[in-house]
Parts: C-alpha cells; structure tokens; sequence
C-alpha cells in the first residue's frame, strides 16, 4: 500500500488533488460466483421424444464471515412410451423438488441463526422421492421414472436416488462415482457373469429392479459427501454415461470456462457417439 | 384351482433384520393414507411377445428359450376386482356354465391373462366335483401376436395334460369360447407359501422347509427328465408353491401362455429375485430352476425377500446370520444351489434332493450341534481379578501403562495394577467421582460431584492442580492441544490449560453439560441437557453451530469421516453434519439413548434404554443387527479385534462379534453395570455398581 501511495505522490506531486485516502483501487480477487450451476437436456439422435427431466435452484445466503451457497440438482430420467414417461419424470421431478423446498430450503432461508431444519436431511430427501413415486404411481399408467437428488448446503452435499441416473463428484483425486445403479446389468457386472463392455451391449441393460412409480416398498439410496474447493458434482442420465467416458467427461470439464460450456460440450459429444438415448447433464461447480 | 387366503394382497414380511427404519415406513404408510405394514401387489402375468423390439433385445418366439421376468405391470392391477360393474362385464357370474359341463360356484382370483374360477363338474351329479377353470382372455390387439399366444397356450397346455406327478395339478379339460380359452384342472385347497409366510411372524423351521424342497426336487426331477424334451419350471417361487392341508406340496402356475411384454421402448422396470442370473441372458435351462428353489428356501428360512434386495445377493446373507437353528449342511445345500455359475450347481434336482434328505436323517439322529438362541448360552468365564471399592463404579476406566484408572461412588480415584489389581493409590475427593479420567502427559484429569476438576500425577497420585466450577462435574474430560476441555452441571463447558489449571475461555449453555466433549481439527462437539448439540470454535469458544434434538443429550458424541454421532434421551441416535450440524439421518429405537456411541469400519454401535445394543450402519443408517440383553443398555460398547464389548443394567457384561452380533459370552457381576469397558492387550476392564472393578479375559 505504501508503494502504490508513493507512486502515486510522485506522479502527481500533489496530495491535494487526489482523494486522502490511503487505500489504493482494489486489487484482491473477484468474488466468483460460489455454486457455478450448468444444465441441459437434449432429446438425442433417434429417440422420437425427449422422456427426461431435471430441475435446478440455486441461492446464495450472504452472510459473514462466507456466504452459503444451496443448490437443489434434481436429473429423472422417464419410461413408459406414449410420452408417458415424460410425464412420469416430469411429475416426480417437480413433487420432488416441492418438498425439498418445503422441507429443507424454506427453513434454511428463513431461519435467522444457523439453526437448519430439525429434521434430518436424509428422512427429508426420502420422503420427497416417496412422495413423487406415489404421484407417479397414482398417474395410473406403467409408466415408470429415475430420480435423484442432490442437496447442496455449503461444503455438502445429500444426496437421495432411484434409478440409473447418476451422481459423479470430481475432485483433485479423481472422477467418483457415488451413486449405483439399479440395474440388473449393473449386478451381472458386479458378479463378473458379464464384462463392462458387454454390459453396454446387453439387451436387458435397460432392466432397472427399482424405479420410481411401481408401487410401494421402494427403497431410496441417500449418501453424504463432503464437498472440497474446486470440486465438481455431476449429475447425469444413462444417455450421458453411456456414450461418453469417464476421461471425455473429465478432461471436457477441466478444459471448459464454465460448467455451462462444459454441458454444451459433453451433450454434443453423447451425440456424436451416437446419441442414442436422451441426454441430460448437470453440473455444478464448488468455488469456494 | 389354488385358494389364495387373500386376493391379491400379500403383505409383506419383515424381519428384525431387515434394514428399513420405522420413520420411512410409518412415512409410507402415512403417505397411503394406511397404518398398515406395505402391501405387495401381485404380479400380473400379463406379457404380451412384442412385435415392436426396443432395440438390441431379443424377442423370440420360442417358448423354449422365452426371456425377461415379468415385467410388473399396474395397469393389471386388481383394483377392478372390486368393482362390481367390471364383473358383471367381463367375468362370468356363479350358475353360468361353460360348454354346458363346469358350472361356475365361485370367482377365486384374477390372473394376468384372466379369471380363475372354481367350478362344479356337471357330469358328475352325484357328487360335488370341484374343478378350478382358469380362463385366458386374449388382450393382444395385433391379430398376429394374438395367434401365436393361443399356439402357445395350446401347446402348453397339451404339456400338462400329460404330465402326472402327484405335485403337478391334473388337467381335465381345455376348450375355446369367443375370444377365451379355457384350462379345466385340479382346484387344489390349501395355502401357496407366499401366503403362509405373511402369515406367520416366526421364522420357518428347517425342517418343514427341507421337507417341502425335497418334494419340491421331486417334482423337478420329473419334469426335467421328461421325454421327448425336459422342461423347465422357470417361474419357481414361494406363491406358485401350494401347500395342501395335507402337507403334500403342489406346483401351480406352470407358466401357462406365458407371453412376454417386450414391446415397451426405452428402460424396462422389474425382475423376480428369485430367477438366476443366466436368465437375464437368455438361457433357460433344468438347472436355472435348481437356483429358484435354492432362492425360495433362503427367502423360506431367513424371511428376506429377493424381490426387495439388489439381485443375486444371496451370498451377502448367511441364513445363520438370521436363522441360528438352521444346520450347516442346509445352510451348504442351499448355498450350493445359489451359485451364480451354472456349472458350480447340483448338476440335478436329482442330486440335491439326496442331499436334502441325507440332511433331513442328520437332524433326526441329532448328530448336529444346533446352535441355541443367545439368552440361553452361558460361556462360563473367570475374571483375572477384582477390586472392590466402597461405593458404585459408573464411569469407563483408563488404561495406561500397566495401571488403571477409574472413578468410584465413593469419591475416590483409584489407580490399581493392570496386571494384578492391586491399589497403587487412591486420591479422596469431597463427592462422587462418576467421571472417567483421562490422561495427558503424565497428568491425569477427572471431575467430581464436588464441583471440582482435579489434575493429579498419574504415578503417584500427588495433586499438580484443581479448577472449580459451580456444578457437580459428569462430563469426562477431553485433553487435547494442551488444554483439557470439560463440562459441569453449571451450564459451562471450560478449556484450560493442561498445565496450569488457567482457564483459557468458558462457553454457557442452557442446562447441565453431562456428555463429554470431542474434538475434531478446529472444532469441539458436545450435547447438553438442552436438547442441543454444540460445536464450538476449539480456540476461543465461539459458537458455530448448535442443533436441537428432541430431549437431553447426556451421551458424548463420536466423530467419523465428517459426521458426529450422538444419542438423546428423545430415543434416537443422531448422524450429523460435522461441517454444519445438521441431522442427516436418525435412528430411532424405544428407549432412551444415553450410551455414547463407537464407529468402526462403516458401523456405529450404540446401547439403548430399550435394552438392546445396535449395529447400524454410519452412512445410512441402516440396521445392520441388534442384540437384546435384559436391562437398559447405558454402557458404550468398547470394539476390540473382531468383538464387541458392552455391560448392561441386567448385571452381564458381554461379548459379542462385531459383525454378525453373536454372542461370544458374558459375564455376570453383582450389580446394573452402566459404565463403560475398556480393553487393553485383550482384557477388559469393567466396573459395576456392585462396587467392584473386573478384570475380564479375552476368552474364557
């Protein structure tokens, strides 16, 4: 500061024109936008409709001594035919959403201390996909959907999930996934009675023994992780994860300015492999 | 032809293993508008063979080599069957009668593909021949499919009609009317297993089980070693199994014109946990039929439905794990039967049933150890030593360097030989001393009902310092960073210096601080007679979060990968956030929780007032297994090696494997035991409130 002063003085010569203070323009970095959200949907090459949806809300809550970012991530991914699974995904995506709010974002944004809501968060994210799987139940078709959300408060994130959609954290150790597949293909690989890669060519590859709007007894998967500085969390539907790999993924996500710009790359690439299946991605960025 | 005990509904058994917890369950029966445990609805066997393919899949026509489970469909669902309106409609109504022959009595059920009726043969008038009429209704629009699912169902049913097996229904009768086809077969009275397993909330002895698989194997063997080609049962589950009022079992269900529905675009949704892996390839074969059986005897003996859990998980789950009374060659048989290779199966349903029944003879001769419920097993075990005090020991003693440390009712502080138990000194205070010590650079800090904290040399036992406050003194002190942090039932919770006694900050809270604090990096955790959590700044006291429960929290917290777990006499265990305090999940039990809970490898362990000790898992929350002693559970289990160790109020300590919750053996002692054990070089060391501290071995 001192020299930035003197440099001043001697250019000028003169104090008297210049404002007395002795705090020099800013020069510490821009504050960035704590929870950068990207998000895009795209119907691919030969589907005829585009059966998934996705949901994503963010807010920042300023206070000292750092702001807290929340983001709500919600990735479905419907089946059924007709353009009922697109109902079916879109329904369960917006029950969902209505009760995380509810539940956990309104007290969270209207409470004064740091007191949250005082139910856990997990009963809260189990209750919402609870309520979107007898929503689409009740929808009185066969039609079915994956679902899952993510929660992110701050440094973490909760996460509550049906399906084969999934949630991808990248961190400076690496892409991992946290969630698991519901699908048969997923346990045959697991049990080694099939590769990896014929798992990809499976004709039941499809099969999923849990989704949402099959009645009752459905069990919801939820997970915790804590989030570090510069971490991505990715959510997806299979029509990402099944045309592009996880380097793709990674290196396009390092390598774009935003993780908007990431989005647009990463479905264009799903398509150009193809583009087999609808295409869904979000992606968020931890800045802070 | 099978009397289903309730249309359609089956509930759905639970076990005391089974990992669902109250809150979602009572959450999904609110949401239903029910206080009913789950409903499973039937599966509809409505599968019509796709004329449109979803790509890759390979529908084929051969009834041979069919693929996919049924796909669960609620479009079937049996709503309808209460609509009156529909019946009249599309069901025949009681005096009707079908080719002037089977008078309808009575509709029994709705399948997938149509009614099942019990009817009265009328050329028999003399006698009241009951016969069950199974009808399909073909819903297949597309003209093509329909013909081939009739060929199908024809071709079947000529299959049946010569079969003959005292398992296998007999088939009387098929004929066409309209758009229908017709079954006449055997009306079979009695329960299928699917029914009977709802029905009773015990687990099924092994040897009804055995039994009914060896008949099951029976049957199998013959319609595998049918002539000209073998067939395949292929839908081998607990409700196409009937059991006759005479014990004699009954296949049903023999996958008459069992069309699949491959015509659905896109993710196909459902399975039946109890078809193998293979099936999902394509291959349908004798020994696929070998896996369900082994599939329905497991779900048979240990309650756990397949349909419910992640396919072909079996391995995961030892039926002894959940049924102690089943054998070890059982347990081997079904185990064998389970494998995923088809190759690592009995070759035979021939071959398991020999093995069944030498398993049968064994248990009659009774040369099998069969291992006893928990309660009931007494490993007699010695302790090395005891010490008796004059008053209640309530605290977890300390263990260090060949001496142990421990609190009594009766103000002192003792400090006995590890080995040996002989006093080496006591220190008097002026009120109960029901804190555990802990031990810091040679200095041993403990609290008092006397308000005060006392830091003594722990070889001698010579005071270095005191620090008092305006409260009795519960919570256990914690020395970290050269300060020893505690709290007091004056509502504060102190730092000061390990060194000196100078207090570096003090917190005030709203009641009695009893739980004992942790600390993790920067931040120190501890719960409070008010209900709330507290992380504090370790360096300066400053608040960052507090969260409420419901009632006191007089357990101390435990920290693991990011999340505190602490109990509250509200009855439940909480997992929080560390990062910012918020309950992620919680367990509730009956009673309250004052025991402080343990994490190790992925499973926190916790006593409850309810008189159990639970295992369940850290990130879900998940019950993993529980243990039922006899008196409240306020002592915190204490993980050693393979086992865990825990006292409870009905005066036992006990032992038991971490991973399975198995009794390894207890220990009784004179009194309630609400301390916690403490184990070093493999003896644990427990006081009660008999006065006494025990010094107990590893194994007896």
């Amino acid at each position: 500061m001192r020299f930035w002063r003197r440099l001043f003085d001697r250019e000028t010569g003169d104090k008297t024109t210049h404002p007395p203070s002795e705090y020099p323009i800013p020069t510490h970095p821009q504050m960035e936008d704590p929870l950068d959200i990207g998000q895009r949907s795209d119907i691919g090459k030969t589907r005829r409709a585009n059966e998934d949806s996705y949901l994503t809300l963010k807010s920042v809550i300023g206070i000292e001594p750092e702001p807290i970012p929340v983001g709500i991530l919600i990735v479905a991914d419907g089946m059924g035919g007709h353009e009922k699974g697109k109902e079916a995904s879109a329904l369960a995506t917006r029950v969902a959403s209505g009760v995380i709010v509810r539940e956990a974002l309104l007290p969270l944004l209207t409470s004064l201390s740091s007191d949250f809501a005082s139910r856990p968060v997990h009963e809260i994210l189990t209750e919402a996909t609870a309520a979107a799987n007898q929503a689409v139940s009740d929808m009185a078709s066969d039609a079915g959907t994956t679902l899952t959300s993510a929660l992110v408060v701050g440094h973490s994130v909760y996460v509550a999930h049906v399906g084969d959609t999934r949630v991808y954290y990248l961190d400076g150790s690496g892409l991992h996934q946290i969630t698991q597949d519901h699908s048969l293909v997923n346990r045959l690989v697991e049990l080694g009675q099939i590769s990896a890669r014929e798992a990809q060519e499976h004709p039941q590859r499809n099969f999923l023994y849990r989704a949402i709007g099959q009645g009752n007894d459905l069990k919801v998967d939820t997970h915790f992780q804590h989030l570090a500085a510069d971490s991505y969390l990715i959510l997806c539907s299979d029509g990402l994860w099944n045309s592009v790999s996880e380097e793709e993924m990674v290196q396009t996500i390092r390598s774009s300015d935003s993780p908007q710009v990431a989005c647009n790359r990463l479905i264009d690439m799903a398509n150009e492999h193809g583009g087999s299946d609808n295409i869904t991605l979000v992606l968020a960025r931890i800045n802070y | 032809m099978w009397q289903r005990t309730r249309l359609h509904y089956t509930f759905s058994a639970e076990s005391d293993t089974m990992p669902s917890s109250d809150g979602r369950k009572g959450l999904l029966g609110r949401l239903r508008g029910l206080e009913e445990p789950e409903e499973h609805l039937e599966e509809s066997t409505t599968e019509t063979s796709g004329s449109a393919t979803h790509e890759g899949s390979t529908t084929t026509e051969d009834p041979a080599s069919r693929i996919g489970p049924q796909a669960q469909t609620l479009a079937d669902a049996p709503v309808a069957i209460l609509d009156e309106s529909k019946l009249d409609e599309e069901f025949l109504s009681p005096g009707e009668a079908l080719e002037d022959r089977y008078e309808i009595v009575k509709f029994l059920s709705k399948g997938g593909m149509g009614a099942v009726y019990l009817a009265r043969d009328r050329r028999f008038p003399s006698v009241t021949k009951l016969v069950a009429v199974k009808e399909m209704i073909s819903t297949i629009r597309d003209s093509v499919t329909s013909r081939i699912s009739l060929e199908t169902f024809e071709r079947e049913a000529n299959i049946l009609a010569g079969l003959s097996h005292p398992a296998i229904p007999k088939v009387f009768d098929y004929f066409h009317h309209d758009r229908r086809v017709y079954l006449v077969i055997e009306f079979i009275e009695g329960t299928d297993l699917e029914s009977l397993l709802a029905e009773i909330d015990f687990a099924l002895s092994q040897e009804n089980a055995v039994n009914w698989a060896i008949q099951i194997c029976d049957v199998l063997s013959y319609l595998h070693n049918h002539r000209p080609s073998p067939i395949v049962f292929r839908d081998m589950k607990p409700s196409n199994i009937m059991l006759r009022d005479d014990g004699q079992i009954v296949l049903i269900d023999f996958g008459i014109a069992k069309v699949f529905q491959a015509g659905k675009r896109g993710t196909m949704i459902g399975t039946e946990g109890y078809s193998p892996p293979e099936q999902y390839r394509g291959i349908a074969e004798p020994r696929g039929d070998i896996y369900a059986v082994g599939a329905t005897l497991h779900h048979l003996l240990t309650r756990r439905d397949p349909r419910k859990e992640p396919p072909f998980t079996f391995q995961d789950h030892p039926i002894k794990d959940y049924n102690p009374t089943v054998t070890s060659d059982v347990e081997a048989i079904v185990a064998r039967a389970l494998e995923y290779e088809i190759d690592d199966r009995y070759p035979s349903a021939e071959d398991m049933k020999q093995d069944l029944m030498r398993a049968m003879k064994g248990s009659e001769d009774a040369t099998t150890t069969i291992v006893s419920a928990p309660l009931s097993r007494q490993e007699e075990i010695s302790p090395l030593w005891s010490f008796h005090s004059e008053g209640e020991i309530r605290c977890a003693a300390m263990v260090s360097d060949g001496a142990v440390y421990f609190g009594s009712y009766d103000h002192s502080l003792y400090c006995l030989d590890a080995d040996t138990g002989k006093e080496r000194w006591r220190y008097a205070t002026d009120g109960g001393v029901v804190s555990s010590p802990c031990l810091w650079n040679e200095t041993l800090f403990f609290g008092s009902e006397d308000q005060i904290l006392y830091a003594v040399y722990a070889r001698t036992g010579r005071i270095v310092w005191t620090c008092p406050t305006d409260g009795k003194i519960r919570s256990s002190p914690q020395a970290e960073y050269g300060h020893v942090f505690f709290g007091s039932d004056d509502h504060q919770l102190y730092a000061v210096s390990a060194k000196s006694g100078q207090e570096l900050w003090r917190f005030s809270a709203g009641a009695a601080i009893r739980s004992s604090p942790v600390i993790s990096g920067e931040v120190i955790v501890f719960g409070c007679d008010d209900a709330n959590v507290y992380a504090l700044d370790v360096q300066r006291g400053e608040s960052r979060w507090k969260y409420q429960v419901g009632k006191a929290l007089q357990s101390s917290p435990t920290v693991a990968e990011d999340m505190i777990y602490i109990g509250s006499a509200d009855m439940s265990l909480y997992a929080l956030d560390l990062a910012n305090g918020w309950a992620i999940w919680r367990y509730r039990t009956k009673g309250r929780v004052i025991s402080s809970p343990v994490v190790a490898k992925g499973v926190v362990y916790f006593g409850s007032n309810d008189h159990h000790l639970y295992a369940v898992d850290a990130k879900t929350g998940a019950l993993v297994w529980k243990y039922a002693t006899a008196g409240p559970v306020v002592s915190s289990p204490r993980l050693t090696e393979e086992d865990i160790c825990f006292g409870s109020a009905d005066a036992y300590v006990y032992r038991l494997n971490a991973k399975t919750g198995r009794l390894v053996w207890r220990f009784r002692t004179g009194n309630a035991i609400v301390g916690s054990p403490v184990v070093s070089n493999g003896i644990v060391y427990i006081g009660s409130t008999d006065h006494a501290m025990y010094a107990l071995p590893a194994s007896p």
